[in-house]
């Protein structure tokens, strides 16, 4: 029994919807009880979907239970049939009618519907969304894909590949296919099918059929490409192109699986290189951020992070534990222990203890940096109504690279700006409390400085509380508010190691130079 | 699957009109029972619910509430796992040891629900032996009751409806001889302040409210006690009460000037209060209500409203929209209807309204399609569906959210009906 206050992810039967909503001429029936159907909302709410997602749930009481709830189920699953006549359709159980065991694979066979049927047998009590995504993706694509490659393919046409893993609510998944696609496109690589985003049952069974297969988020698609690699001989690719680096790499990986040569780069550049290299970038230098999302967003950030824009990562971490080595590896090679947690009160903890200047996470990072007074972009799953944009805001790709320059930087304060706030700080008409005047959240900064001390002094209970001399309190107070929570904590953390009571004058300026800037 | 039943007429009505009501049983696009637990944590202020469910349960709770506002809301889940199920740990002693992490990590708890969910309720955890057993590790520091809000039992408010009637016999019994108002049904505090000192002007007091902010403030119950449902929602609470002897008074539901004052009436008729005091206590705010109301009557007026079922408020809405702002009434669906509770309002709706209860939703949706209303009342997961074909909608939960109870909400409320309408006129894209 786990306590759970807000969850990273929903259980697996909604990963198996974010597959159907994702396609197209496929319907799913679920067996599950009144209230389930919340879940249309978070595609027709958060993704402002103007369709229902393709899924009928069978509703039953708990009047049916023990005598009829199956054949509700064949009831709703014939219906839904007639009704949608899909292509394909897909069926399973919530984790209510789970525990009921009515079979819903074994009802649909009797029924004999004249389509394929896909039985998904997902464990709501031991897995999660991305993976029942995952494994729903990966029986559709095992069931459907059939047709074999066309023998010894013409080198005279293009080389084509399928694009894996977009699905319903995924973070930019929209914008990155696009994205990637017209790369493709301009490296004379031809698209056979993507999936599982705006594909037919049918188009899947035409997967076979391509060159290679890139995986875009190895969450939904790694498993299916596995299947297909070892199944049809379709290599996949393994870079994913978040940033400018990984872009490239990426370029690299997909011509050499196209067995093509690598085009001149230059007609694709990205604005990231130069913006990071301009002089306002420099006090980009060393910002201290914290990364946590889902295992391919939190490491794709963390290389941006740290070559792309010379912050600092002081911590690295994801909530799909299935992702956990990659991240521990990449949080090792930073010099940090990776927090693997789906516990979010840990994350909101870890972030309170080591007061980063910004933050990169999902929707609840994002709550937990409002309340600490943070700044913070989003870069995974989960999001929420805003990180689905009415612009083009990919992820991926080049003109991905230049969306994270901008989405993460423009949180933080302007180079021009923070060095002016520096220097008149101490002008009489000059009120630092009000803030940056681009930034929305005028007056935070003080109350973040409060509220992550607040928050370390709680966590570090049993230590001795030290005190403020007034001249050291006013002195504190001259340091500008974007780095005077952190200059408190360090000569609060500087006196308990030194075991003082009281911090002076002399102990604040101690504590400065005994930690840098 | 559609059965036509003919609903017994309600005791209130004179010459009852001959109503039919359409039972659907089909696929319903509702929240179940739990999700009340979005306002009744924040209206019980020293209370924490733990659901006792799975991993859907809590993302429903997150899903549905939106956005995460509260750093740690005073709800929980306590997540059923496979070890648990597979009798690897032993589910009590699990729950023992959930029940005392939370606890340890919040102290100002003094009302714990375990509250019970469909997969709980199917492995038939016995949560009111659990609640038992926690009462005498916990008591009298902290009470600990159960109910169950699984999918499989309630419908979105019936919810609180189990809550409140868990509630019910940990009411003190009431001791004075002389008969007190007991207001049942959660409403926001600005509504329920405004109850309180129109009561108070009318001279009728003791007023107490169910469920009260502080579970050390529960109000005494007995049979001197007389109440009022301020909620359609309270089937087994209002007959829990009456267990214990309280005597209701049924009314209109107080939603716009007629059923506040209706609802009024029936507390001022029981508590014998001269028709001169109510007539003076009531006719400002009266006034009031009835010039806010005339502000929508342009945009409102004539139009039709297509009801989905979900809170159970869909029949008052109906009466109100319809008697008080000229509405047309194409379909009232509701979850549950309650014809003792809803005797009263039925009467007042027009004798051709169709009136459906349950729901097979694409049945329903088809129903919309070729009635197309003007306004379609119906849950989040159907109204971008629904706007998206050119019908306008008004989303039904931000009516169990906002303050739309008592004379002083009536323009409110009419402006939730009128602002989907507004909207439409105003775009130009």
């Amino acid at each position: 029994m786990q306590l759970t206050v807000w969850t990273y992810e929903g259980p697996p039967h909604v990963g198996a919807m974010r597959i159907a909503t994702a396609m197209e001429g496929l319907h799913y029936v679920l067996h599950a009880p009144q209230g389930d159907t919340y879940a249309d909302l978070l595609f027709t709410m958060i993704e402002r979907r103007g369709k229902r997602p393709p899924v009928t749930y069978t509703t039953f009481e708990a009047r049916d239970l023990g005598y009829d709830t199956a054949e509700i189920f064949k009831r709703a699953a014939r219906d839904a049939y007639e009704r949608f006549q899909p292509q394909a359709m897909m069926v399973g159980a919530s984790c209510t009618a789970e525990l009921i065991q009515d079979d819903p694979g074994g009802l649909t066979k009797a029924l004999d519907l004249p389509v394929p049927v896909i039985a998904l047998e997902l464990p709501s009590y031991s897995k999660k969304e991305n993976w029942g995504a995952s494994e729903t993706f990966y029986r559709l694509v095992r069931g459907l894909a059939t047709e074999q490659p066309k023998p010894g393919a013409s080198r005279l046409v293009r080389p084509t590949c399928n694009v894996l893993g977009p699905t319903a609510l995924g973070f930019r998944h929209r914008d990155d296919v696009r994205e990637i696609t017209g790369l493709l496109f301009q490296l004379g690589i031809d698209i056979n099918v993507i999936a599982p985003m705006g594909a037919t049952p049918a188009d899947l069974v035409r997967l076979p059929a391509a060159d290679f297969n890139v995986v875009l988020y190895p969450e939904i698609a790694d498993v299916a490409a596995r299947f297909l690699e070892k199944e049809f001989g379709q290599p996949y690719t393994r870079t994913v192109p978040i940033g400018v680096g990984a872009t490239q790499d990426f370029i690299a990986e997909v011509c050499s699986l196209a067995g093509i040569e690598i085009p001149d780069l230059s007609a694709f550049a990205s604005n990231l290189p130069w913006w990071s290299r301009s002089v306002d970038s420099n006090y980009l230098t060393g910002k201290r951020v914290f990364i946590f999302g889902d295992g391919t967003h939190a490491l794709a950030a963390a290389r941006v992070a740290s070559d792309e824009l010379a912050f600092e990562v002081v911590g690295l971490g994801c909530y799909n534990r299935e992702f956990a080595r990659p991240v521990r590896e990449a949080a090792s090679a930073l010099g940090l222990e990776a927090l693997i947690t789906e516990d979010y009160l840990e994350v909101e903890a870890a972030i309170a203890r080591l007061q980063p200047e910004l933050i990169l996470g999902t929707q609840m990072e994002r709550h937990i940096a409002k309340r600490l007074g943070i700044p913070c972009a989003v870069i995974s799953a989960p999001v929420h109504v805003q990180d689905f944009p009415a612009r083009y805001a990919p992820q991926m790709g080049f003109e991905g690279a230049n969306v994270l320059f901008d989405t993460w930087v423009h949180p933080l304060l302007m180079g021009l700006e923070e060095h002016l706030l520096g220097m008149f700080r101490d002008d009489f008409e000059f009120n630092d409390s009000a803030g940056a005047s681009h930034l929305g959240g005028h007056g935070a900064a003080d109350k973040a400085a409060e509220i992550g001390t607040a928050a370390v002094d709680a966590g570090e209970g049993a230590i001795a509380i030290v005190h403020w001399a007034p001249e050291a309190e006013n002195e504190l107070r001259k340091i500008p508010f974007f780095v005077r929570g952190k200059a408190k904590r360090n000569t609060e953390a500087f006196a308990r190691d030194k075991h003082l009571e009281t911090i002076t004058l002399e102990t604040l300026y101690d504590a400065k130079a005994s930690y840098g800037r | 699957m559609t059965r036509l039943i003919p609903l017994a007429p309600g005791k209130a009505c004179a010459a009852p009109p001959a109503r039919v009501v359409l039972r659907e049983r089909g696929q319903r696009e509702v929240f179940c029972g739990l999700t009340s637990i979005m306002w009744l944590h924040r209206k019980m202020q020293d209370a924490f619910f733990l659901i006792v469910g799975s991993r859907t349960c809590a993302h429903l709770m997150q899903s549905a509430a939106g956005v995460m506002i509260f750093a740690e809301p005073r709800f929980a889940t306590a997540i059923i796992e496979e070890r648990d199920l597979a009798g690897m740990a032993d589910i009590n002693e699990e729950l023992n040891k959930t029940v005392a992490r939370l606890l340890e990590r919040r102290p100002e708890i003094k009302l714990l629900f375990l509250v019970g969910s469909c997969p709980s309720e199917v492995i038939k955890l016995d949560l009111g032996r659990a609640a038992e057993r926690l009462s005498m590790t916990y008591s009298p520091k902290v009470r600990i009751l159960n109910y169950s809000g699984s999918g499989i039992e309630t419908t979105f408010t019936q919810g609180e409806d189990a809550c409140l009637a868990a509630l019910v016999p940990e009411l003190p019994a009431a001791e004075s001889a002389a008969p007190e108002l007991m207001v049942v049904g959660a409403l926001a505090d600005v509504v329920e302040d405004q109850f309180a000192r129109l009561f108070d002007a009318l001279g009728i007091g003791p007023v107490r409210f169910l469920p009260s902010r502080k579970s050390g403030a529960l109000p005494p119950v007995g049979p001197n006690t007389k109440f009022l449902l301020a909620q359609p929602w309270l089937r087994d609470t209002a007959r829990a009460l009456e267990a214990r002897g309280a005597v209701h008074l049924p009314a209109l539901f107080p939603l716009g000037v007629e059923g506040t004052t209706a609802w009024l009436m029936a507390a001022a008729t029981a508590f014998g209060v001269s028709p001169a005091l109510f007539q003076a206590v009531t006719e400002m705010p009266r006034a009031r209500a009835t010039r806010a109301l005339l502000r929508y009557n342009d945009t409102l007026a004539g139009k039709s409203l297509f009801c989905f079922p979900d809170s159970q408020m869909e029949v008052p809405l109906a009466r109100f929209l319809s008697r008080e702002l000229g509405m047309r009434l194409e379909e009232v669906g509701t979850p549950y209807l309650h014809a003792g509770h809803m005797a009263d309002e039925l009467a007042l709706l027009p004798a051709d309204v169709r009136l459906s209860e349950g729901q097979d939703v694409d049945l329903q949706l088809e129903r919309a399609r070729e009635a197309r209303p003007d306004i379609t009342l119906c849950g989040l997961g159907l109204a971008n569906p629904l706007e998206q074909e050119g019908l306008t909608t008004k989303w039904s939960i931000e009516l169990v959210f906002t303050p739309i109870q008592g004379y002083e909400q009536c323009g409110d409320l009419a402006e939730l009906f009128a602002r989907p309408l507004t909207r439409r006129t105003r775009l130009a894209v």
